[in-house]
């Protein structure tokens, strides 16, 4: 019997076919590090989605009860490795917080301006690892090698790639260098003559020069292609009450419509580092601009990846008032704060707004300088529980879209 | 834009559920806290939730806490009584507002060792709290009543023990694989 039919995926509701458990992960290049994701799948069609985690745990709580603040500091690197910059800001606040500690101006100055650059590294990534999930392999190597300059000009702060350890309890470990030896990888793709002498803040200046017009050029190339655009646009709709109830935050949140960005509406002490900046926070469905594909409906794929990628221009924005206030900046770089400073008996919780949402630290004291209780809530571990609701129904070849574009970070998640 | 601030909502709860229910307001703290008792936090956070001034949508963080000492040294000096406190961090996005709830548990359960301490869950009302109970449940060791799964969500499903207890120690061997 031979029927006539529209639509051609309805032949998948006709056809019996069995139930299929296929495991995706933990070792699979779009789950994003160690991921393990259960389907229960009939055909193509994906009826259930069952997350594992907790193959990168680490136990950085239970370290964190035994060590002191300055000790714990590495640890949070590892949470959130391509933000650690945004990870130490958010335990160094937290601890800042308990102990009433007020950061001098210039340290301020040097958070605002390191963490955006660590923002707009993250972003890049994001980006490049996204069109890798969806088999564009160019942006991922484009995006790596402008990464690169912020780890290089990173590198020349305070010495590492990757952990940093450089924002700290009090401010911040090292001051901006005077003079660096020009970067080769800036060099090579500006035209200037690398390893001569040129101050760290120039060197900065110069390279968000450059990436502001790459930016537009990663719009063509992903943003607006249209196989990008039918990938995304409409798929993994998540509701404004949804992504409420299920705690996501950060580009998450706000590509469903929701305006909450903690730089503007966390707590003073976080929000004052910010105060005076002129930038906006990106939210679907981006009133006023006309560039936006018809297909895209509020809090699917596409906004919440051009969230980001709005995101990275109103970092570039950031960093460079900040340069300009740096040179006029009242005080130094960091306040001293021993290593063995007793907690007092309270406890605090602090959230910030790391690159991929609200990174929150809770730290109790009891008298000691270790903690009683060191907690890290990840902003990736509650964007991640949106999965088995969102991916309900959808096509095989969807999920990785779906999870890829919530941006999660396994390190983060299993702590 | 202000929001109610934390003797407000303090008062609010009072009227609805009483002073059996609603313990007490701390607030020599950096974060204030409102202690709520173990049988009504369910019916409270329905309640915070829903109620259009509170509205607390946002469930930031939810944990527990061991109050615990296991040092001999130092268990003189220590602050607090031996308990075990779950905690909710809560914002509201319409009212900018912040909110911490408290429950205060015993260690274990009827004081018999190994016998988890027990609360219900929120789960219902907030989607997230299901992931943060259940890592309250595998690393702390509370037992969220009524929760739809609550299996262990970090450790394997075989782990014995829950690692953010003070006295936990980490086993000898795991599957061949040394500990301690």
């Amino acid at each position: 019997m031979t029927t006539q039919l529209d639509d051609p995926r309805i032949i998948e509701f006709d056809v019996r076919t069995d139930e299929m458990l296929v495991n995706m992960g933990p070792q699979h290049p779009s789950t994003h590090g160690v991921l393990r994701l259960l389907l229960r799948t009939d055909g193509e069609i994906v009826h259930e989605v069952t997350p594992h985690i907790g193959y990168l745990h680490r136990c950085a709580e239970k370290v964190g009860e035994n060590l002191s603040g300055p000790q714990w500091i590495p640890y949070t690197d590892r949470m959130d490795y391509l933000a650690g910059m945004n990870m130490n800001l958010g335990m160094a606040l937290a601890f800042e917080k308990l102990l009433n500690i007020e950061v001098p101006e210039k340290a301020m100055i040097i958070r605002v301006i390191i963490c955006e650059m660590n923002r707009i590294a993250s972003h890049l990534l994001g980006m490049g690892a996204y069109g890798l999930d969806l088999g564009s392999f160019s942006p991922f190597l484009y995006a790596l090698r402008e990464r690169e300059i912020i780890l290089d000009l990173f590198e020349e702060v305070c010495g590492a790639r990757l952990t940093y350890s450089y924002l700290t309890i009090g401010g911040a470990t090292h001051d901006f260098p005077q003079s660096i030896p020009f970067p080769s990888g800036l060099a090579a793709l500006t035209g200037h003559a690398p390893g001569e002498p040129v101050s760290w803040s120039e060197a900065v200046r110069i390279f968000l020069d450059w990436l502001e017009h790459r930016i537009f050029e990663y719009h063509t190339l992903l943003t607006r292609n249209s196989i990008f655009i039918k990938r995304t646009a409409g798929l993994g709709a998540l509701t404004a009450e949804m992504a409420i109830s299920y705690g996501c935050t950060g580009p998450v949140l706000r590509g469903s419509g929701v305006d909450l960005d903690l730089r503007r509406d966390g707590e003073p002490i976080y929000t004052r580092m910010y105060d005076g900046y002129d930038y906006e926070i990106p939210v679907a469905p981006f009133a006023g601009d006309l560039s936006i594909p018809h297909e895209v409906v509020p809090g699917d794929n596409w906004c919440r990846f051009y969230v980001r990628m709005k995101e990275v221009n109103q970092a570039i924005h950031l960093i460079r008032q900040g340069l300009d206030r740096y040179p006029t900046a009242s005080g130094s770089h960091r306040i001293p704060f021993k290593m063995t400073t007793k907690l007092p008996k309270d406890e605090c919780y602090l959230e910030t707004e790391a690159p991929r949402g609200n990174m929150g630290f809770y730290i109790v004291g009891d008298g000691q300088a270790e903690p009683l209780r060191a907690r890290a809530k990840s902003s990736c571990f509650c964007n991640l529980s949106v999965t088995a609701p969102l991916c309900q129904g959808v096509l095989l070849a969807d999920v990785p879209a779906i999870v890829g574009s919530l941006d999660i970070m396994m390190g983060e998640i299993d702590r | 834009m202000a929001g109610m601030t934390v003797d407000g909502i303090y008062q609010l709860l009072l009227n609805q559920f009483g002073e059996e229910q609603i313990r007490q307001l701390h607030t020599e703290s950096k974060d204030p806290w409102i202690e709520v008792a173990a049988g009504s936090i369910a019916s409270v956070a329905e309640h915070v939730k829903s109620t259009p001034e509170l509205a607390f949508d946002l469930l930031c963080n939810l944990t527990g806490v061991d109050y615990f000492e296991t040092s001999p040294k130092l268990v003189a000096k220590f602050p607090y009584t031996p308990h075990v406190e779950v905690v909710y961090h809560l914002y509201s996005i319409r009212h900018r507002h912040r909110l911490v709830l408290k429950v205060h548990l015993p260690r274990w359960q009827d004081e018999t060792p190994g016998r988890l301490p027990e609360i219900p869950t929120v789960s219902h009302v907030w989607g997230i709290a299901d992931w943060h109970e259940r890592e309250a449940f595998d690393l702390v060791g509370i037992h969220f009543l009524g929760h739809p799964n609550l299996v262990r969500i970090l450790c394997p499903d075989d782990w014995v023990g829950h690692p953010l207890r003070k006295e936990y120690e980490l086993p000898l061997e795991y599957h061949g694989i040394r500990g301690k």
